[in-house]
C-alpha cells in the first residue's frame, strides 16, 4: 500500500472582489482553480517531486497533504486515513505527527521572538511530552552545534536556518516531510549541502519526501518519481530518467528545453512563446494548447486524461 | 558534513545567554545611549514617576492632612518667608496654605496612575481584539473594525465626556468621589483603544501569513495557542511605541477633563485639577498656583512623548 | 568607440557600523567592453549589488564608495554627485531590478512613464518622445504596442512587468545597462525570454551589460566574460569558457561542482563545507582558506591578488600537479 494516495484532488478558490463591488461593477463570482483532478500515488521511503512553474498549485498541493488546507473535492489519504474526513481524533492525531512539512522561506519559517530549542521541540512539546536533551541531539544529527540550541534565528544564515526547519521537522518522528521548495532561497553551494543532508535523513530514518521545486535539475537529482504540474493539472508523471530523456508531454519538452543548461556557453534556441494564461478563465480543453507546437482540433475542445505511455503517465491527445 | 565542529561526546553544560545581556548587547540599546533626546527623556520620565511613586516620602508637606495645614500660610510666594508665620515654600503655597511642590507631587501621582492605568487598559483592549480581528477574520473581523472606524470618527475626548457622563450618572452620589478616578480610567481607556486594535490588526494579518505560523498550525497547536505563544510577541514592538504616545496623550487628556471639571475631585486633585484651581489666582497675581503645575504637565507630556517618537524610530528597522 | 564602456579600478565601498568599518566591496577592478555581457557571480551578499549600486550612486547611507575609480566611456563618475549623476543615470546607464514593481510606478500609465523618462535625457518634442515609447515597447517585444502603452503596471504579467522595465531601461540609448538580478523573480519559460531579450538587444545596439545574478545556467548561456565575487573580493575572471569550463579558484571550482546536474545523475553532490564568512568576522588572509581543501600555511596570513586582467585571486591555482595536490 502507499504511503500517500491522492485522488480526484481539486482545490477550487473564491477569489471574488467584494459583494458590493460586484453588485456595482456587475459582476458575477470569479473562481480560480488552483488543482484539478490530480491523482497520484507515492511510496514508502520514496521522494516523489512536483515540478511547474509558479501558479501551477504546487503549494496548493502540499498544504492539502499536511492539512493546512482542506480539498473541495477528492481526497488524500495517508496510511488509509483521509485528513479532512476522518472523525477519529487519535487517529488524526496519529497521522498528523507522522507529516512535517519544510518550507521555501527559511527567514519566515522560524519564529524570530524564540529561541531555537524551543522551535525545535515544539512539535513534541506542544503533545505535552518531555523534550530534555532532544533539540541538541536533533541540532547534531543536522549538522549544527549543541551550543546553538541557545540563540536566537537572527544569528543564523539562510542554510543554517533550514537546517534548523529540517530538525523541527524530524522532532516528531515523521513519515512523511513535506518540502515546499526548500532550496530555492539558498546558493547553489548552500543548496548542495541541504540536498545532500535531506538524502542522508532520508536513508536514515527512512523517511518519505513530497518534494516541490520547480527547478528541474534539482528534481532529477532528487526524485524517484516526477510529476510535472501546468495550471493546477498534473501533465506528465515518469520516473526522472525516463522523464529528461525522452519527455512525452509538449510542455515538460519546453521547460527542460528552457531551463539555463550549465554547459552550453551563449547558447541560442528560441525561447519558448507565450506565457502561463490566466488561471481564472483558464483555455478549453487541454490547458496548453495555446502555446503548444502540436495542437490540433481535438486539444481545444477536449480535455486529454492522463494515459499510459512507455513507463510514464501523460495527458497529451498527440504524444505518442 | 558538519561545518561547525561539534563538541565533544561528554554531556557540556550549555548556557545560554540571558536576555538581559541580549538586551544590553542590542542594537537598540545602543541607539540608545548614543541618541541624546531619548536619554533626557527617559531620565526626566523616569524622575517624575519615581518622585509620583515616592511622594509621600519626599513630599515636604502632606497636602491632604487638614490638620498639618495653616491657613495663615495661605498664598505664600515661592521661596519668600510668609509674612505671618516666617515658613518658606519652594514653590509657594495655595490659598488653603497648602504646599505647592507637594500638591504637585500628588498631583502627579494621580496623573500618571489615571494615564498608565488607562492605557493599559486600551492595550489589553485593543491588542486581543486587534489579534482576534487579525486572526480570525470573516465576521468577527468586520464587526471589531466597524466598530472601530465609527468610534475614530469622534475626537477621543468627546467620546471620554460622554462615557464618564454617562458612568457618573449610574454611580451613586455618595460613591462619585471615590468612583471617579476608577470612571476617568475607564473613559479614557475606552476612547484610545482603536489604534492599539488597528495597528495589532495589520501587523497580525501580515503575521498570520508568514510560514513559522502555518508550523505552528501543522503540528496541531490551537488558534489561542497560536495568537498568544507565536503572533503577539511579533507584534509588541508598535504597540509599545503607541503605548508610550499614548500615554502622553492620556495624560493630557485626564488634565482636559479634570480642567473642565469632570475629572479627579478636588480632594484628590490631579494636576489637570491643580491648573483649573490655579487659574483662579491668574490675575489676582498668585502666578505660581497656575504656572509651576502647567510646567509640570507640560513636562512630563512633552518628555513621554519625546521618548514615543524615538521609540518609534528605533524600532523601525526600515529608518536605521 | 574604443576601450571599454565601464571601467572599473580597485572600487571599494564601505559601510561604518558600531562594530567598525565593512567592506562589503573591497578593491574590485574589471572593464566591460562594447556589445560584452559581463556576468557577475557569487553567494547572497558577496557585494554583488553593492558593486552594481556603487556604479550608479545607489548606495543608501552609510554605505558609500571609499577608493578606487569608476569610468563611464571615458568619463570618471565616481564622484560625481547630485543632478550630474542624476543626468548620467538614465542617459549613459539603465538599470533592471529583480522586482519589476518597484522599478515602476504603479500609479502612472507606463507610456507617460517611458515619455517623461525619454523627454528627460533626449532633445525630442513629446509626439517623438512617444514614438520611441512605442518603439522601445516593440523592441522588447511586447505584443500591440500601440494600446499597451496606455496600460497601467498591475495590468501586465510578471514577465511582461520585466520586459517594460528593460524598456524603460533602454529608452534613452544607454551605454550600460546593470541588470541585478533580472530574471530571479520569474519562471525558466519567462527567464529565457529575458534573457535571449538581453542577448538580442547588446548584440544589435552594442550596449555593454553587466548581469548580477547567483544562477551559473543564467551566467554560462547569457554572459560573455564572468566575474566570480567572494566576500566582497573577486576571486576569479575571465572568459565564461574558461571560468566556468576549467575554473582556476577553488571557489568557482567547488560552486561548479555542487550544481546538480543532469550528467551527474544521483550521485552525492559536492559540497563546500561551511558558508561565507560575516563582513565583521572576514579570516586573515584569503576569506575563503578555511573553507578551501587546498589551503596551505601562506593562505592564511597573506591576501592573493588578481593579476591584472583574467585570471583567478589564488596562490595555488587549479589545475594542480601532483604534488601541490
Ligand atoms: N489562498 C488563496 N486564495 C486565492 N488564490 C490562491 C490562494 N492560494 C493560492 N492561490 C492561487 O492558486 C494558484 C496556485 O498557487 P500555488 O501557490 O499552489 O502555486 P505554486 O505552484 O506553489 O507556485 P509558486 O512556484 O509561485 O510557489 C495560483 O494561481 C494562486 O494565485
Ligand atoms: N546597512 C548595512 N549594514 C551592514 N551591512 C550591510 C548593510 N547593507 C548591506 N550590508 C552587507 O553588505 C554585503 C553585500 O550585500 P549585497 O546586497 O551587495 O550582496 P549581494 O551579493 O547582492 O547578495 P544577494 O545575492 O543576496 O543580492 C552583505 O553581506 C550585507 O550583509
Ligand atoms: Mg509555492
Ligand atoms: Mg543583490
Amino acid at each position: 500500500m502507499p504511503l500517500v494516495s491522492v485522488k480526484n484532488l481539486t482545490r477550487i478558490f473564491d477569489v471574488s472582489k467584494p459583494w458590493l463591488n460586484r453588485v456595482i461593477e456587475r459582476r458575477k463570482k470569479a473562481f480560480l482553480t488552483a488543482v484539478n483532478d490530480v491523482s497520484f500515488e507515492i511510496e514508502e521511503r520514496s521522494v516523489y517531486a512536483l515540478v511547474g512553474e509558479s501558479g501551477s498549485g504546487k503549494s496548493t498541493i502540499g498544504k492539502m497533504l499536511v492539512g493546512l488546507l482542506q480539498p473541495s473535492s477528492g481526497s488524500v489519504e495517508i496510511r488509509g486515513v483521509d485528513l479532512a474526513r476522518e472523525t477519529d481524533a487519535a487517529k488524526i492525531d496519529g497521522v498528523r505527527a507522522d507529516i512535517q512539512m519544510i518550507f521555501q522561506d527559511p527567514f519566515a519559517s522560524l519564529n524570530p521572538r524564540w529561541r531555537v530549542r524551543d522551535i525545535i521541540v515544539e512539535p513534541v512539546a506542544s503533545r505535552g511530552k518531555d523534550t530534555t536533551g532532544m533539540a541538541e541531539k536533533l541540532l547534531e544529527q543536522v549538522g549544527l552545534s549543541v551550543r546553538d540550541a541557545g540563540k536566537f534565528p537572527h544569528e543564523f544564515s539562510g542554510g543554517q536556518r533550514q537546517r534548523i526547519c529540517i530538525a523541527r521537522a524530524l522532532a516528531s518522528e515523521p513519515k512523511l516531510i513535506v518540502c515546499d521548495e526548500p532550496t530555492s532561497a539558498l546558493d547553489v553551494s548552500v543548496q548542495a549541502q541541504v540536498l545532500n543532508l535531506m538524502s542522508d535523513l532520508r536513508d536514515e530514518f527512512g523517511l518519505t519526501y513530497l518534494f516541490i521545486s520547480h527547478d528541474l535539475t534539482v528534481v532529477q537529482h532528487m526524485a524517484d518519481k516526477v510529476g510535472v504540474l501546468y495550471l493546477g493539472m498534473l501533465v506528465e508523471e515518469a520516473a526522472p530518467d525516463e522523464l529528461f530523456d525522452d519527455p512525452k508531454h509538449p510542455y515538460t519538452q519546453m521547460l527542460l528545453d528552457a531551463a539555463p543548461k550549465l554547459g552550453d556557453y551563449g547558447r541560442d534556441v528560441p525561447p519558448p512563446v507565450g506565457e502561463i494564461p490566466d488561471p481564472i478563465n483558464p483555455p478549453t480543453g487541454c490547458p496548453y494548447h495555446p502555446r503548444c507546437p502540436l495542437v490540433q482540433d481535438v486539444c481545444r475542445r477536449d480535455r486529454p486524461v492522463l494515459r499510459k505511455l512507455r513507463g510514464a503517465r501523460v495527458a497529451c491527445h498527440m504524444a505518442e | 558534513m558538519t561545518d561547525t565542529p561539534l563538541p565533544p561526546d561528554a554531556p557540556i553544560e550549555v548556557k545560554d545567554p540571558s536576555r538581559l545581556r541580549l538586551a544590553l548587547d542590542s542594537d537598540f540599546f545602543y541607539t540608545f545611549k548614543r541618541s541624546p533626546v531619548a536619554v533626557v527623556s527617559f531620565s526626566v520620565v523616569s524622575i517624575m514617576v519615581l518622585a509620583a511613586v515616592f511622594a509621600p516620602w519626599i513630599a515636604p508637606h502632606d497636602p491632604f492632612n487638614p490638620g498639618s495645614l495653616n491657613l495663615m500660610n495661605g498664598f505664600s510666594a515661592p521661596m519668600e518667608p510668609n509674612a505671618f508665620t516666617g515658613d518658606i515654600f519652594w514653590l509657594g503655597t495655595d490659598d488653603q496654605g497648602r504646599d505647592v511642590f507637594s500638591t504637585i507631587l500628588y498631583g502627579m501621582r494621580i496623573s500618571l496612575f489615571v494615564g498608565a492605568a488607562a492605557v493599559a487598559f486600551a492595550m489589553v483592549l485593543g491588542v486581543t481584539l486587534g489579534l482576534l480581528a487579525g486572526y480570525v477574520g470573516g465576521w468577527t473581523e468586520t464587526i471589531i473594525m466597524r466598530i472601530a472606524d465609527v468610534q475614530l470618527t469622534f475626537p477621543a475626548i468627546l467620546v471620554a465626556m460622554l462615557i464618564f457622563g454617562v458612568a457618573k450618572g449610574i454611580t451613586p452620589v455618595e460613591y462619585r468621589d471615590q468612583m471617579a478616578i476608577w470612571v476617568l480610567i475607564l473613559a479614557i481607556g475606552l476612547s484610545d483603544w482603536v489604534q492599539f486594535a488597528r495597528v495589532v490588526r495589520g501587523a497580525t494579518l501580515v503575521e498570520k501569513n508568514k510560514e513559522y505560523v502555518q508550523a505552528a498550525r501543522l503540528i496541531g497547536r490551537t488558534s489561542p495557542a497560536i495568537m498568544l505563544r507565536h503572533i503577539l510577541p511579533n507584534v509588541l514592538s508598535p504597540v509599545l511605541v503607541i503605548a508610550t504616545i499614548s500615554l502622553a496623550l492620556a495624560i493630557i487628556a485626564e488634565a482636559t477633563l479634570s480642567f473642565l471639571g469632570v475629572g479627579a475631585p478636588p480632594t484628590q486633585p490631579s494636576l489637570g485639577t491643580l491648573i483649573r484651581i490655579g487659574q483662579g489666582f491668574l490675575f489676582s497675581g498668585e502666578w505660581w498656583i497656575l504656572l509651576f503645575p502647567a510646567v509640570t504637565l507640560l513636562t512630563l507630556a512633552l518628555s513621554v512623548n519625546l521618548l514615543g517618537d524615538w521609540l518609534r524610530d528605533a524600532l523601525n528597522p526600515r529608518l536605521r | 568607440m574604443t576601450g571599454p564602456i565601464l571601467s572599473i579600478r580597485n572600487l571599494t565601498v564601505e559601510i561604518p557600523t558600531r562594530h567598525g568599518i565593512l567592506r562589503p566591496v573591497d578593491g574590485i577592478s574589471y572593464d566591460i567592453g562594447r556589445g560584452e555581457i559581463l556576468g557577475i557571480v557569487g553567494e547572497s551578499g558577496a557585494g554583488k549589488s553593492m558593486a552594481g549600486n556603487a556604479v550608479i550612486d545607489l548606495l543608501s547611507p552609510p554605505a558609500h564608495i571609499a577608493g578606487g575609480e569608476i569610468w563611464v566611456n571615458g568619463t570618471r563618475i565616481d564622484q560625481l554627485k547630485g543632478d550630474a549623476m542624476r543626468r548620467l543615470r538614465g542617459k549613459e546607464i539603465g538599470m533592471v531590478f529583480q522586482d519589476p514593481l518597484t522599478s515602476l510606478n504603479p500609479l502612472l500609465r507606463i507610456g507617460d512613464q517611458l515619455t517623461e523618462t525619454i523627454l528627460a535625457h533626449l532633445p525630442l518634442s513629446r509626439a517623438q518622445a512617444k514614438d520611441r515609447a512605442i518603439k522601445a515597447l516593440d523592441e522588447v517585444g511586447i505584443p500591440g504596442a500601440t494600446e499597451r502603452i496606455n496600460s497601467y503596471p498591475h495590468e501586465f504579467s510578471g514577465g511582461m512587468r520585466q520586459r517594460v522595465v528593460i524598456a524603460l531601461a533602454l529608452c534613452a540609448e544607454p551605454s550600460l545597462i546593470i541588470a541585478d538580478e533580472p530574471t530571479t523573480a520569474l519562471d525558466v519559460s519567462v527567464q529565457a525570454q529575458i534573457i535571449a531579450l538581453l542577448k538580442a538587444l547588446c548584440r544589435n545596439r552594442g550596449t555593454a551589460v553587466m548581469l548580477i545574478t547567483h544562477d551559473m545556467g543564467v551566467i554560462a548561456e547569457a554572459a560573455d566574460r564572468v566575474a566570480v565575487m567572494y566576500a566582497g573580493k573577486l576571486a576569479e575572471l575571465g572568459a565564461v569558457r574558461d571560468v566556468l569550463g576549467a575554473p582556476r579558484h577553488p571557489y568557482t571550482d567547488g560552486l561548479m561542482g555542487s550544481t546538480p546536474l543532469a550528467s551527474r545523475g544521483k550521485a552525492r553532490l559536492h559540497q563546500i563545507p561551511g558558508a561565507m564568512p560575516a563582513l565583521d568576522n572576514l579570516p586573515q588572509g584569503c576569506a575563503f582558506h578555511p573553507r578551501c581543501p587546498y589551503a596551505q600555511s601562506i593562505c592564511k596570513t597573506q591576501m592573493p591578488t588578481l593579476a591584472d586582467g583574467d585570471g583567478a585571486a589564488c596562490f595555488f591555482p587549479l589545475p594542480h600537479t601532483a604534488e601541490v595536490a
